[in-house]
């Protein structure tokens, strides 16, 4: 036990200060928490659904969580239902054998909903391509998308950007 | 380099007859062409020799036999190498015999040709679709060459035949596609009585994308972006072994230089991959500090990863020919001092880990899978290595850098997720000190070859030892430089079947636990 508190004393604070500038996370940090509490009662929570990725978008979105970037000092979390979640976040392109669930992912979660796509693959089918007989197409060709964010796959910033800009639609 | 021809004497002995294919190579992993009778009694002499299976599919004729079909299948001895066999099946009704009852890993192979090629399996013991789902057209054969790679597939109506059983006091647990967390998604059938599960049966292909069909047409430069993407977590590994494949076919050479930093690149991916999972694993354990400090230490090699690289995750660094990418003295310096700091950070976070009763309970003696058990699958990787399989291809194919390198290989044998785990302790630093001795040594040339495509009908194989275990990935050229037939072999499609026998008797809440100790790739599993 002792060193375990030793270790975290030692490690400290990694979050990133808010107030530093030259960090993408930063500038965005600050607005986010403000409307969060404003729209969400200070609490996001967010379902996410791999339709077909090759996982390199989920292990962005892993560090999203991650103490640098840690983003549920914001009041964003992941949650393992649909059932109460604000937001989808789907990665990947929507391969045909994950069409279905998709959409029913999307049907239980309560509305108004958003709905982010994240990555090249969600947002136009990427190297996969969108001629092919595995794909049924791009998140937006699936359900209906507020807001979708490019990069292969984006830096955890850019998802958190993406969030933001998600909730400023609504 | 001489041909091998070790397997064809044995083949010889046994009264099997076989043709070597001079299209193929590295001649020391020959392609030895048989009759279609002695398809499984070759699988069976290689059982015998004590040889491991690591890959079978199936391909058109190509450029000048383009209504054959013909199946293959990769076996590996540890001192006389790799061997590839190859049958061409009959026009009309094309057939094979399964090898499953000598190797049963080869059997969600089967079942993919089955429904890929349209091959009948015969014989074999479980002839359920695998990767097309129940809502495809029951003719649908997507590699077959007059199946268009556009097609648009009807849904169709259809069920999944589940494993199920009778008895009183036995419940199923349906889970997924969609599971709890931020994970890939796959569908998990449980069998369980009272806390403890008695069947796991893994139902996988959502992720199906058509790798495979996509990459026929495609240069090798354009090519390698999508194999690299088969499985994100092994992007530099893939990559790799996609570029040796094409670079056997082609003869090229890569210069020492390339493969050095092909290899640095390749023990990162390792490093972060285990640390990050490691940290994963002990987060359902509840054990939340270990899971910031590693994720911590995951970040911190993303961070610099793109300040050297340019990319987080290491993609699209390796193209036919050597890398795109160098160090200065600057930068090896840097990359030098980090990976250092990390393995000592790593091994201190290690011994606090390890003192940790609360943790130590839920991993010790949790999922074991015997030695015998992993023999008979032939588990790969670390989950093969903490059950005491100590196969590794940078010691056994030693391909270069790892030719001047000596590889330690961590031997567990309770096969546990404790041992799991342990193992990929192990594996990060040797990781970490090969990258030093990398770093340290840098060969001083060119970081690319000049790349030049094969002619049509030429193949090459390469097996790469990535994080997970043995990549197998064999290409075919066409005509002008094109891709006719590339089939790439996660190791998650045996160490799944790990997964499976791990988990009987083990109590469901323990899932997640060892689950994250296989942390098999779904999207390389599916293609």
């Amino acid at each position: 036990m002792l060193r375990i508190l030793k270790k975290a004393l030692f490690t400290g604070v990694k979050s990133e200060a808010l107030a530093e500038a030259g960090q993408q996370i930063e500038t965005v940090g600050p607005e986010l928490e403000a409307v969060i509490k404003k729209r969400f009662r200070g609490s996001l929570a967010i379902r996410a659904v791999d339709a077909g990725s090759c996982n390199g978008c989920e292990l962005e979105i892993h560090a999203t969580n991650n103490c640098y970037y840690d983003i549920e000092r914001y009041g964003i979390h992941f949650t393992a239902s649909p059932r109460f979640a604000d937001m989808l976040l789907v990665t990947g392109p929507v391969t045909r054998n994950m069409e279905t669930a998709l959409k029913m992912t999307y049907e239980a979660m309560p509305k108004p909903s958003l709905v982010v796509a994240v990555g090249d693959c969600a947002a136009n089918c990427g190297v996969f391509g969108k001629n092919n007989y595995a794909i049924a197409g791009a998140v937006a060709d699936i359900i209906p998308v507020d807001v979708v964010i490019h990069g292969c796959p984006p830096d955890p910033t850019d998802i958190i950007r993406g969030i933001l800009t998600a909730i400023n639609r609504t | 380099m001489t041909v091998n021809t070790w397997f064809a004497e044995k083949m010889g002995n046994h009264g099997i007859h076989s043709t070597y294919l001079e299209d193929h190579h590295p001649a020391h992993m020959p392609c030895l062409e048989i009759r279609l009778i002695d398809w499984s009694s070759a699988a069976q002499l290689a059982r015998q020799l004590e040889m491991r299976f690591t890959a079978l599919w199936a391909a058109e004729g190509g450029e000048h036999d383009e209504h054959l079909r013909y199946t293959y299948m990769v076996f590996a001895h540890p001192k006389h190498r790799h061997v590839m066999l190859r049958t061409a099946l009959r026009a009309n009704e094309p057939a094979v015999s399964s090898i499953s009852e000598h190797f049963i890993a080869a059997m969600r192979m089967e079942r993919v040709i089955q429904e890929m090629f349209d091959i009948e399996v015969s014989g074999i013991p479980d002839p359920r679709p695998w990767l097309k789902h129940e809502h495809w057209p029951a003719d649908a054969h997507p590699l077959c060459g007059d199946f268009a790679a556009d097609t648009v597939m009807p849904r169709c109506p259809g069920e999944y035949p589940f494993i199920r059983a009778e008895g009183s006091g036995v419940y199923e647990i349906p889970v997924g596609p969609v599971h709890a967390g931020i994970i890939e998604p796959g569908h998990f059938r449980f069998l369980a009585v009272g806390e403890h599960i008695l069947n796991l049966e893994e139902r996988l292909g959502y992720t199906h994308k058509g790798i495979e069909k996509r990459l026929q047409g495609q240069q090798a430069e354009q090519a390698i972006h999508l194999a690299s993407r088969a499985s994100g977590d092994m992007t530099v590994a893939f990559g790799w072994a996609f570029a040796r494949a094409v670079e056997a076919a082609a003869g090229v050479v890569i210069p020492a230089r390339a493969s050095a930093l092909r290899a640095i690149l390749c023990e990162r991916e390792r490093m972060a991959n285990h640390i990050g999972d490691i940290g994963a694993i002990c987060n359902d354990a509840s054990f939340a500090f270990m899971q910031a400090q590693m994720q911590r230490l995951r970040e911190d090699m993303a961070r610099l990863h793109k300040q050297l690289f340019g990319h987080r995750l290491l993609m699209d660094l390796i193209k036919p020919g050597g890398v795109s990418v160098d160090l200065n003295a600057e930068q090896n310096l840097l990359l030098r001092q980090q990976t250092s700091a990390l393995a000592i950070e790593v091994e201190s976070l290690r011994s606090i880990y390890a003192d940790h009763s609360g943790m130590q309970e839920r991993v010790i003696g949790s999922g074991p899978v015997s030695l015998e058990e992993a023999i008979s699958i032939g588990l790969t990787g670390y989950a093969g290595r903490a059950s005491g399989i100590y196969v590794d291809e940078r010691v056994e194919e030693a391909y270069p850098p790892y030719d001047r390198l000596n590889v330690r290989i961590p031997e567990g044998r309770d096969g546990d997720v404790a041992t799991r785990v342990w193992v990929r302790f192990e594996e990060i630093a040797e990781s970490a000190r090969l990258i030093e001795t990398l770093l340290g040594d840098l060969p001083d040339d060119d970081i690319c070859s000049i790349w030049q495509a094969p002619d049509a009908g030429v193949s090459g194989l390469a097996c790469i030892e990535s994080w997970r275990g043995e990549i197998v990935c064999w290409v075919r050229f066409g005509n002008q430089g094109c891709i006719d037939r590339c089939t790439l072999h996660d190791p998650s499609e045996v160490n799944w079947l790990g997964l499976e026998l791990a988990v009987r008797h083990v109590p469901v809440p323990d899932f997640p636990l060892n689950n994250k100790s296989f942390n098999c790739s779904y999207s390389g599993n599916d293609l």
